[in-house]
């Protein structure tokens, strides 16, 4: 006698609802697909920035709990995670083996059989990118050449980003010549600790100088940061200094992707994008091994700001194993049956 | 049917249904029909009156309850009587076992009530799955404490007996929790009511709670409309009503109980402010909105319905809310990916919509989301109102429903201003990153709760309740636990009158004239604003002895001598805001200087009173002691840190009432008053005070004290009169924030029913005390009546 429930009518916003925005915020708007430039350090902006933990920290507690998709909706919003995965190895025994491995996982995320019964076999899902240390771009180049998958380079003396500057802009040349189309920059935690905006702006802006047309993600280190209102600041300043995408971690910071970290930076991605109309990328990475903490993400994105950042050109994930649990969960969908490891490729 | 690529490519939401399976099982197992649960079994009620469930989501009938007539009610209380010994005769420890049960059975059968929430009240299951059910449970573990610790904490007090509670709709089963864990931890009975809307969740723990072993009796479950309500309030056999509903109810709930001797506590109405500086984190602040107005549809007695923001960051911040709001999702209570289910019943859907559309056309600015609202079921989408002013309808009352109103501020005493510029008090919210600014703001407030870049936190550990026209008492802590206990000592017995008449036996000697010149005629005004006060109108009224040998004449005092009287109190409000230590200072120095005339005010007290020197004497002397106890205690009264489960504190403050009109008891016409007006004073209040009546020199002649020891003008008044007429004056003033009555039980009756106008708190005894007994006498008792508990919860971290 289970009542059958009427989703019709349901809420969810029309595709036509007009942009909640004062007018004069609309004129300043560029078009969607223009790539940040970067502007001139505010340093009012970045000082009247407020931040509450506490409050903070609430939201994101409920994150997933206030949203959650099954069924056919899980499996799609996987799916859509899936092509947004960064696909990652860093690890110091990293050889040609296992990248080559991680590049054609990264061409087959998910079995042919699962996508078919999922009819998603025309969807192309591939992941978003392979990440890797720049030792590994040529090779990673060659293996993904024709895929339409970019490869990107961890850079600037990563993790911890303190190797002598020049240095670290060579590294950067270096990678973007091998064929790196996208590069992972740390910054020098330093500067954001001190509340030296004026040196961090100067870094991040000589790393876009650099990087040219290659796309760059700006890792803060949030769990070296201390606070939230640095990590708010940090994320503001790196914009302004024409971030292409602001990340949270370098997976080596004993804290790593938190949801209130994520709630204070895609707010700052929002609020950068309605002083200047560009749209800036989001990227947690450390830590996200299981489906559901996916999910979550994406309904951070999908609640902070929009439909828009749910694609693979404004939300990457970095993750290595969490790809394993998303075939698992899809497999599950399928069949019915709990899946295993073990049932799919390795990456 | 959507397929996976098309949700790949929109990325929408879908449905994600809660089963509610196991809920309408419970119900069917019933047969669709539920009984009264009294005396630990089900019965069928006597009448054959029922009403419906209604699930509001669906407009479809879920079962069929009884309306409890007055046998049903009267067997209801028979069983909790019946039951009271055996239960408060337990040991704590052995209450404590049975709270605790309480606790692991409602986490043990969380999903069931929850969803039998959902469905009964139209709330989303995000919210009873998270909010309701675990704090339920942690009400009963919570007050398992109490149980256990009750003999040692609450020493000298004893359970009040069987006590009669009516709950609301909004929050079914929390409330009854709220009601139900103290009462049963105190050692009382219980005879509960929930909401005709609402009845399911009450009656389902009740049958757990009964096979969790609960002895019958000790909780009972009566279900009914308004009519069962007002059989229980007015019950001869029930010993207090604690009841949670709308003003208007409580109001007459207040008249209706008058006299009776039944403890009352209510939680009522509101219109909490929300109020947001310019330099709050507005991004936190849009979820708060979410949390206080958008959480169980702003069907919330506490909801932040007026949002208070600094003009210079309105704009930014409605364009934020407005963006926010147009992400909510409204649907079915069940689904777990909504912010918002239904409205409770189609009676208060109309009310939101008559009231949003009074807004309208007070010229208020309405927003609303683009997306459209369910049409099915009870549903009432987020709704923001702009350009409002206080006068407006909107701004004023509580519309119970998710309708948000803002205004702005320029400053922060703007800010506080518009804040309390209501009747209500029961909650409030503040914005700021700024401490200084938030810890200043939040004694201001006139709430109960004030919550510092919070809202709508709720705790077992702390106490809730409002100020002002949203009720008196708390639920939750330490200060809620004293609803539901009382001094040992009230037992009744003798009435005061004949204790007067006995007193007016004992004898007497008159002071033999000093002088063969006539005696001096002495004048005794009233005391009002620091100054001696001629009546409004010059009457006098002649005091004499108990064998009519004239003594004085003091000022008939009248209704405008007490206007004047509680304006110079207001006045002389700003003595709650200076330092214990000099309130302390000030009490010791009355003490001081009426020491120094201890043999003229022992006259005094024996010509008045007929009793002897060394007796009178006696008095003052306790009088004198009595000003060092609350000397003593002007700064010791301290309020408390309580453990709620957040990183942060919750400052439980004593606070002020304010303004007290106290009539003093007939006896000991010096100590009597000094019992009264000394806490009133140490704790900050103001106080209006009406002296013996028939023996009033006492207070008069302490005034010309009173002047010599620096205390500031308007803090302590005297009039003097006929004191039943007077306080009745006080008791319907509606700036004066508590009464306190010492007399006879006609006009403490109609003390009680006065009160209603503006709810203020009284405390009315018509059993006599033994004043020179300390322990009768003195201590946190008259403290605790002196003051109210405001809980300011301040969460941190950076």
């Amino acid at each position: 006698m289970e009542t059958k429930l009427r989703y019709d009518l349901a809420a969810e916003p029309r595709p036509s609802a007009p942009p909640a925005g004062a007018p004069e915020r609309a004129l300043r708007v560029h078009p969607s697909s223009e790539r940040n430039p970067g502007i001139p350090l505010d340093l009012d902006v970045i000082r009247a920035l407020r931040v509450n933990r506490s409050a903070v920290e609430r939201r994101a507690a409920t994150i997933p709990t206030r949203r959650t998709v099954k069924k056919e909706w899980q499996a799609a919003w996987l799916l859509r995670a899936i092509t947004c995965i960064d696909l990652t190895t860093l690890q110091g025994d990293d050889t040609p083996t296992n990248v080559l491995r991680l590049c054609a996982k990264a061409q087959h995320p998910v079995r042919n059989d699962i996508l078919e019964a999922l009819g998603a076999t025309e969807l192309g899902i591939r992941v978003g990118a392979v990440c890797l240390y720049h030792a590994f771009v040529p090779l990673a180049v060659e293996a993904l050449a024709g895929s339409g998958i970019p490869v990107a380079a961890v850079s600037t003396g990563f993790p911890a980003g303190l190797n002598p500057l020049p240095q670290r802009i060579e590294e950067i040349r270096a990678s973007v010549a091998a064929g790196a189309s996208e590069i992972d920059v740390v910054i020098t935690r330093a500067h954001a600790l001190a509340g030296d905006w004026e040196a961090l702006h100067d870094e991040v802006r000589a790393f876009r100088d650099t990087c040219g047309g290659a796309h760059m993600k700006v890792i803060l280190g949030t769990g070296d940061l201390a606070t939230l209102v640095n990590v708010a600041r940090a994320s503001m300043v790196a914009m302004m200094a024409g971030a292409d995408f602001i990340k949270t971690s370098t997976g080596k910071e004993t804290v790593n992707a938190t949801l209130p970290v994520g709630v204070v930076m895609t707010r700052m991605i929002r609020e950068y994008h309605e002083r200047t109309g560009y749209a800036v990328g989001f990227k947690p990475a450390g830590g996200i091994r299981a489906a559901k903490t996916a999910l979550q993400w994406q309904v951070l994105m999908k609640e902070e700001l929009g439909d828009r950042w749910l694609r693979a050109d404004l939300f990457r994930i970095g993750a290595s194993s969490l790809l394993t649990d998303i075939e698992r969960q899809l497999e599950h969908f399928v069949t019915g049956r709990y899946s295993a490891a073990h049932r799919h490729p390795m990456v | 049917m959507t397929t996976v690529s098309e949700i790949f490519e929109t990325m929408a939401y879908g449905p994600a249904p809660e089963s509610d399976k196991q809920a309408l099982d419970w119900i069917a197992k019933h047969g669709g029909q539920l009984g009264l649960f009294i005396g630990g079994r089900w019965t069928n009620g006597t009448g054959s009156e029922r009403l419906d469930v209604i699930n509001p989501a669906t407009a479809a009938h879920l079962a069929r309850v009884t309306q409890a007539g007055a046998a049903d009610v009267d067997a209801a209380v028979v069983a909790a009587r019946k039951a009271f010994p055996a239960w408060s005769g337990l040991s704590g420890h052995a209450r404590a076992r049975y709270l605790y049960a309480l606790a692991r059975e409602v986490q043990k059968h969380a999903r069931l009530l929850a969803v039998l929430e959902s469905l009964d009240n139209g709330k989303s299951i995000r919210e009873t799955r998270d909010l309701d059910i675990p704090l339920v449970a942690r009400h009963f573990y919570h007050h398992a404490g109490w149980a256990q610790l009750l003999e040692s904490e609450f020493a000298g007090y004893r359970p009040v007996g069987v006590v009669g509670q009516i709950i609301p709709w909004n929050f079914p089963l929390l409330m009854m929790a709220w009601k139900v864990a103290p009462a049963l931890a105190a050692g009382s009975t219980v005879v509960l009511k929930p909401a005709e809307f609402t009845p399911l969740t009450a009656l389902c723990l009740a049958e757990i709670a009964h096979h969790a072993g609960l002895p019958a009796g000790v909780l009972n479950v009566v279900t009914g409309d308004g009519r069962t309500g007002e059989l229980i309030v007015k019950h001869a056999g029930v010993d207090k009503i604690a009841f949670t509903g709308s003003t208007e109810v409580g109001r007459i709930i207040r008249k209706a109980t008058a006299g009776s001797g039944k403890k009352l506590s209510l939680e009522l109405g509101g219109k909490s402010p929300f109020i947001v500086f310019d330099d709050a984190d507005l991004d936190s602040v849009v979820e708060g909105a979410v949390d206080a107005i958008w959480f169980n549809q702003g069907q919330v007695c506490c909801a932040g319905s007026r949002l208070l923001v600094h003009e210079g960051v309105a704009e930014p911040l409605i364009t934020k809310l407005r963006a926010r709001m147009e992400k909510l999702r409204v649907g079915p209570p069940l689904d777990k990916a909504i912010d918002m289910g239904a409205i409770v019943a189609p009676v208060q859907l109309e009310r939101i919509r008559q009231l949003v559309s009074q807004g309208v056309e007070e010229n208020a600015t309405m927003w609303q989301p683009t997306w459209a609202c369910p049409t099915e079921g009870y549903f009432y989408p987020p709704t923001l109102f702009t350009n409002v002013s206080p006068a407006a309808t909107i701004a004023q009352v509580e519309i119970f429903g998710p309708v948000l109103v803002s205004m702005t501020f320029r400053t922060p005493a703007e800010a506080v201003e518009l804040a309390n510029n209501t009747p209500y008090g029961l909650a409030a919210s503040v914005w700021t990153e700024n401490i200084n600014l938030a810890l200043d703001v939040a004694p201001k407030l006139k709430a109960g709760v004030v919550w510092i870049n919070c809202t709508n936190l709720f705790d077992a550990a702390s106490g809730f309740g409002g100020y002002r026209e949203s009720g008196f008492g708390r639920e939750g802590g330490r200060e809620g636990m004293w609803e539901y206990v009382k001094p040992t000592r009230e037992t009744g017995g003798g009435s005061r009158e004949t204790r007067t008449a006995a007193k007016g036996r004992e004898r007497k000697r008159l002071p033999a004239p000093a002088s063969r010149l006539p005696p001096m005629n002495r004048t005794y005004k009233m005391f009002i604003g620091g100054k001696q006060a001629r009546p409004d109108a010059p009457y006098a009224r002649q005091i004499v002895g108990p064998d009519g040998t004239p003594l004085g004449e003091v000022g008939e005092g009248n209704r405008k001598d007490i206007r004047d009287a509680v304006e110079a109190a207001h006045a002389g409000a700003a003595w709650a805001h200076t330092s214990g230590h000099s309130r302390g200072q000030i009490i010791y120095y009355i003490a001081e200087n009426l020491s120094l005339r201890t043999g003229e005010f022992a006259a005094s007290i024996a010509a008045m009173t007929g009793r002897s020197d060394d007796d009178a004497r006696r008095e003052v002397d306790a009088s004198i002691a009595r000003l060092f106890t609350y000397a003593a205690w002007a700064d010791k009264y301290d309020g408390a840190v309580h453990h709620t489960p957040i990183r942060g504190v919750t400052l439980a403050m004593n606070e002020a009432m304010g303004v007290l009109g106290i009539a003093c008891p007939e006896e000991y016409p010096l100590l009597g008053f000094v019992s009264l007006v000394a806490p009133a004073i140490a704790t900050g209040n103001a106080v209006v005070a009406i002296p013996s009546e028939a023996h009033p020199l006492a207070a008069t002649e302490l005034y010309t004290v009173l002047d010599a020891s620096d205390v500031p003008s308007g803090v302590i008044n005297i009039v003097t009169g006929a004191k039943d007429a007077l306080i009745k004056v006080l008791a319907e003033h509606d700036d004066v924030d508590a009464v306190w009555y010492f007399g006879n039980k006609a006009a403490g009756a109609e003390v009680e029913r006065a009160s209603a106008g503006n709810m203020k708190r009284t405390w009315v005894e018509w059993h006599p005390r033994d004043w020179l007994d300390a322990r009768q006498g003195e201590g946190r008792e008259f403290l605790r009546e002196a003051t109210q508990v405001k809980n300011i919860w301040i969460p941190y971290g950076e």
